[in-house]
């Protein structure tokens, strides 16, 4: 049936709550004004399940129980979802004195971290720039810009995100949807006297930017200009003029 | 040992046709080309990611996950060092300082003649013969110091 997504019916915390099939359990909750802690969960990329906090009880209608990461379980017909029982609170603890171990300095784990209940880290602490591996910067760069300048490299404890080699920014535009989406502020942005510099845990690059020939304010980076009228066909010369100073 | 760029185009165009360009052959393609150069070299990197039209932060993501993967040359003896668990309790972490003071290089490295390159593993599921030293595929069991020096010795 296109078009008509077919509905199912479950219950989370207990309320009664109807649902489109194939939907997320995260995003059903939210609708619902229901609160479960995220960090890697973003309504404009694919879903990963990379930092586990949205952990939910789940049971299923034929009676299966287990603890599942919310942005990626799909909502089934009778499905009893709980997102505040003891055992989900602790695992929630768990992980995010684990982040905060290794984001000692990040202040939205601090943040969160009391807010779930847990003051301090109690494991070694480390330093990794603030990035919590979530790929939001990777996938937003990947699904939403088109680039897939970045990406999550090495394995294991070595993993990293970064740009291929450690040191090519080749495929970056500098548009900084990185930035902008990095839930820990581990990339950071900062536009001064025509250059834009881009600081990731791992390097910091710098491109040029292109001034508008009305104000003089440079307003955004040269690779991004090219790389949108290269998608668009739109002319370089169109972005001459800034935004603000177009009538 | 490093090839020529041109050569390394070459060699790779070759295995990208014999797998038809195809993405999803990715890993396959670069464990071809590992065993065609020895190693993952960055211009080979390029030029693959630049014939399958993958991005190529995804196949430098992919030459760094897998640990057969090697992004340097290697040397002509691969030492593997075993600190799994049953090793490491076992002295594993000793045997491997005495391997690294031996042929002056530190794990994951290759030394300046290319005699030795130096990994670690993690458990080859020979705990019982702990602490396992693996050199060029041949498993060393009980390993101990003072056999490290005879048996680096004994690989040219
Ligand atoms: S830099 Fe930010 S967005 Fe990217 S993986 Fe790390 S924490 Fe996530
Ligand atoms: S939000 Fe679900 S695992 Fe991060
Ligand atoms: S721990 Fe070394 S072989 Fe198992």
């Amino acid at each position: 049936m296109k078009g008509e997504a077919s509905m199912v019916t479950l219950t989370i915390d207990g309320r009664t709550v109807q649902a489109e099939e194939g939907a997320m359990v995260l995003d059903v909750a939210t609708e619902n004004g229901i609160f479960i802690p995220t960090l890697c969960a973003h309504e404009s990329v694919t879903p990963y399940g990379a930092c586990r906090l949205c952990l939910v009880e789940v049971k299923t209608a034929n009676g299966r129980e287990r603890l599942v990461t919310s942005c990626l379980y799909p909502v089934e017909e009778g499905l009893e979802v709980t997102t505040d029982s003891e055992k989900i609170i602790r695992n929630r603890q768990t992980i995010i004195d684990l982040l905060l171990a290794r984001c000692p300095e990040s202040t939205v784990i601090q943040d969160m971290a009391r807010k779930l209940g847990v003051e301090e880290s109690s494991y070694p602490l480390e330093d990794h720039g603030n990035c919590i591996l979530c790929a939001l910067c990777v996938r937003a760069c990947q699904e939403v810009v088109g680039v897939s300048a970045i990406s999550l490299v090495n394995r294991g404890v070595e993993r990293e995100m970064a740009i291929p080699f450690f040191d090519d920014s080749t495929a970056c535009i500098a548009c900084g949807s990185c930035s902008y989406i990095c839930p820990t502020n581990a990339i950071s942005m900062e536009d001064s006297d025509g250059i834009r510099t881009i600081r990731m845990p791992n390097n910091v690059t710098e491109f040029e930017m292109v001034p508008c020939k009305v104000c003089g304010n440079y307003w955004m980076p040269q690779k991004q200009v090219e790389y949108i009228s290269k998608t668009t066909g739109i002319e370089p010369e169109f972005f001459d003029t800034c935004t603000n100073c177009r009538d | 040992m490093t090839m020529e760029a041109e050569q390394v185009r070459e060699k790779v165009g070759s295995i990208l046709d014999k797998y038809e360009r195809n993405e999803g052959m990715l890993v396959s393609i670069l464990q071809d080309t590992q065993a065609a150069l020895g190693y993952l070299a960055r211009e080979a990197l390029l030029e693959v990611s630049a014939g399958l039209e993958v991005p190529l932060s995804q196949v430098y993501s992919v030459a760094t996950f897998f640990r057969a993967f090697s992004l340097k040359p290697r040397g002509r003896h691969l030492i593997d060092v075993c600190l799994g668990t049953a090793c490491h309790v076992r002295g594993a972490v000793g045997i491997l300082d005495a391997i690294e003071r031996e042929t002056e290089i530190k794990q994951g490295d290759t030394s300046e003649d290319m005699r030795f390159s130096l990994e670690t593993v993690n458990c080859v599921g020979a705990c019982a013969l702990g602490p396992i030293v693996i050199i060029d595929g041949k498993y060393e069991g009980e390993m101990k110091i003072d056999k490290v020096k005879p048996l680096l010795a004994s690989y040219e």
